[in-house]
């Protein structure tokens, strides 16, 4: 899986225009986030694709074609923080809950909300560091599950050199 | 008070210095109508559809290298400029569309006439806006016109609602443009450059292969003074036809499924492929794992995307094709290549077209070669199908820009509008669309256009009531199963047809007649004897279209042929 960060102008149609690039020209989009930055014109935007390096490479070409992309940076091979945010709502009676409390510790997971017979779990971390905590509270049963898809930024420069 | 949008739109488009509007009206774009009304500086032409305008632009654009510009209405206006849009789009054509949009309060209500053009154009054009500020509309007619011409040319499509057309604004026009998400690279990489100029030089079998980007980027010239220079064999894909002189000794023709013996052996057996400004297409390739197999291959193209796409490129640059070709010229020598030439001059001669004998039907080989004689410096438009082939085949050009045809897109229907486009752009010029029976028929409203504004476009009608090259592959590859490809047929007919035969009615429309009866000049054309006459009076004719129907051989094939999935050196009936 490919991370691309991308720059692009904060207008309407924009996200539009990229995801339409994926799916006119058959390429595999795996998770698609979009948010303001700092700038109000300017978005970031955050995806994750497949394909084989030929693919992703003519991708990245694709997506500095257009005209709203201002920047596009391929975050697959470089020194990067990714982050993902999921919300799991797990079926919890009685005695289960102990035990998925103690998966949650493990995981840092929060236990966001809790009901009568389920309890709603927030983690962040890494893509696969979420798939293996699902894996785990899979057999309390899971009711359903949200996740924002991966946010990625390039890590700053240590010791004043290229990192 | 300031200026209304209509009053920004025109003021953006004299700016341009835009001589020609293609357009057609509707409910929300009357004010921008009505603001031209008694316009003296840009000639507005009705055309009678909506597709018909977008393809008259681009034929305007592809033979003057400015942008061709429309204006239409919102809804079935908009949506009718798709076909055209694409059909730019693919070819890089530089145009600005200007559709009309409800108002923008009404945006989204499902409002009578609204339709979401800039969601269904987004893939189909270069860029596209709607405008949902007033204070926008002259920044975005700038730019509009910027994107559509720079970099690897293409369709713009503005989109204004109609209360955007209507609001005053003080906002001047901007003079400037700056785009920051847009940068187009013109100038090649000097080591590149330097690196393909050494290769080229040092090179036993190299070839070059030019596309429709040269023309675009107006570097035949440059081009024409590089082969002087080094003498390298050139093939062109479809859209590279009218680069070099079709008769220049260096050029071995058109590569690819219908492409000359000489162009595909060439392009199988060199060891450096020297591409400019073409994107190898499938059409051109053949079976893609077959393709130039011996071959290094330097590729120069403006558009980053299409380098390394489909053939691995060991010596990329990006650029305009002119100006490198311009840097690279004095870096390059002649390379030691006698016996390549010779082997490309042995393959030419013993392998030339294969010229079809008239027999009690005329042969469209010989009618095209007798057009080009009797219309050497004409521009030529075509539709799709066999007339296209057979005239990018055996037409002779002399001059860049004067082969106008739907390469990517291959959109019948093409031809006549965009003939319409550069007989406006070239009034001097003949024009001629050479046309099958079945396409000419996508877009035959526009003789009432050709008419109404006086042009003498001649359409040559390779009559030979059949969709021919759909025709062709039944007769080739489907055991003559002519599903859906005659077009005398009616509901006498029997439902399995496998040829043509005594009983077919002699021509459907008649197509004489029904030039006639829009006021042009028809002549039908039975005889080999009656060819140059024919084409003697069309020429006479300078005030109104022409139409001549050539009833040519109903089942006359376009050879060679390069089969599905084989490589270019395997052709049928070479």
């Amino acid at each position: 899986m490919h991370v691309i960060s991308m720059l692009v102008e904060n207008h309407q149609g924009v996200l539009a225009r990229i995801a339409g690039l994926f799916s006119g020209r058959g390429y595999n989009l795996e998770s698609i986030t979009v948010g303001a930055t700092i700038d109000p014109t300017v978005s970031r935007l955050t995806l994750v694709c497949g394909g084989d390096d030929p693919v992703v490479e003519q991708i990245k070409k694709q997506l500095n074609r257009l005209i709203d992309v201002i920047k596009v940076l391929d975050l697959t091979d470089s020194p990067s923080l990714r982050r993902e945010l999921a919300l799991i709502k797990v079926s919890a009676k009685g005695r289960q809950r102990g035990e998925i409390f103690q998966v949650a510790e493990v995981f840092k997971a929060q236990v966001m909300d809790m009901g009568s017979d389920t309890m709603t779990l927030e983690i962040a971390g890494t893509p696969d560091k979420i798939d293996d905590f699902i894996s785990l509270v899979l057999p309390f049963g899971v009711v359903e599950t949200a996740r924002s898809g991966v946010v990625a930024i390039e890590r700053g420069k240590k010791n004043g050199k290229q990192g | 008070m300031g200026r209304t949008g209509s009053q920004t739109v025109i003021d953006a488009l004299h700016a341009e210095k835009v001589e020609v509007l293609f357009g057609f009206p509707g409910g929300v774009v009357i004010p921008l109508f009505d603001a031209l009304y008694g316009e003296k500086e840009i000639r507005l032409v009705l055309t009678r559809h909506e597709q018909g305008a977008v393809h008259a632009a681009d034929g305007y654009a592809r033979s003057t290298g400015r942008p061709g510009v429309c204006l239409v209405t919102s809804g079935p206006g908009a949506t009718n400029t798709v076909t055209g849009l694409a059909t730019a789009n693919f070819d890089s054509i530089p145009l600005v569309v200007i559709t009309g949009q409800v108002s923008r309060k009404m945006i989204g209500n499902d409002a009578f006439q609204e339709a979401d053009i800039v969601g269904i154009s987004r893939s189909v054009t270069k860029h596209n806006y709607l405008v949902t500020e007033r204070k926008d509309l002259g920044r975005i007619m700038r730019e509009a016109f910027y994107i559509a011409t720079s970099g690897r040319p293409g369709p713009v499509l503005v989109d204004i609602p109609k209360d955007v057309l209507l609001e005053f604004s003080e906002e001047p026009l901007p003079e400037t443009v700056s785009i920051r998400g847009y940068n187009p690279v013109l100038k090649g990489h000097p080591m590149q450059i330097r690196k393909a100029a050494l290769i080229l030089s040092k090179a036993k079998k190299p070839l070059f292969y030019v596309g429709g980007g040269m023309n675009l980027s107006g570097a035949a010239e440059a081009f024409r003074k590089t082969v002087e220079k080094v003498n390298v064999p050139t093939i062109a894909s479809l859209m590279g036809i009218s680069v070099l002189p079709s008769e220049h000794p260096r050029f071995l023709g058109m590569l690819g499924m219908h492409g000359t013996y000489a162009a595909n052996m060439a392009v199988q057996n060199c060891d450096l492929l020297f591409a400019i400004g073409t994107r190898f297409d499938d059409r051109a390739t053949g079976e893609i794992a077959k393709f130039a197999p011996n071959a290094t291959v330097v590729h120069i193209d403006i558009d980053p995307a299409s380098i390394s796409r489909n053939v691995a490129v060991e010596i990329p640059i990006v650029g305009d094709a002119r100006l490198i070709l311009e840097e690279m010229l004095p870096q390059m020598e002649a390379p030691a290549i006698e016996e390549w030439v010779g082997l490309t001059d042995e393959w030419k001669r013993t392998h030339p077209l294969t010229e079809i004998p008239d027999n009690d039907r005329l042969s469209p080989t010989a009618v095209i070669r007798a057009i080009a004689d009797a219309f050497p410096e004409a521009i030529v438009t075509t539709e799709v199908g066999q007339n296209q082939m057979w005239t990018a085949l055996y037409y002779s050009f002399r001059e860049p820009r004067t082969f106008l045809t739907s390469g990517g897109l291959g959109t019948m229907g093409y031809g006549f509008p965009a003939a319409i486009g550069a007989q406006l752009g070239n009034p001097g010029r003949r024009v001629i669309d050479i046309a099958g029976d079945g396409s000419i028929q996508m877009n035959i409203q526009e003789l009432a256009t050709a008419v109404a504004e006086g042009l003498p476009v001649i359409v040559a009608i390779l009559n030979n009531g059949y969709l021919g090259m759909v025709r062709q592959w039944q007769e080739l590859f489907y055991n003559r199963r002519y599903s859906a490809t005659c077009l005398q047929r009616d509901a006498r007919c029997p439902p399995d047809c496998a040829s043509p035969g005594a009983q077919c009615p002699p021509y459907s429309p008649d197509f004489v007649k029904l030039a006639e009866a829009y006021g042009a000049v028809g002549i039908r054309v039975a005889t080999p004897a009656e060819v140059g006459p024919a084409l003697a009076r069309a020429r006479q004719v300078t005030d109104r279209p022409v139409f001549l129907d050539f009833m040519i051989q109903r089942e006359a094939n376009v050879w060679p042929m390069v089969p599905a999935g084989a490589g270019n050196d395997e052709m049928m009936n070479a």
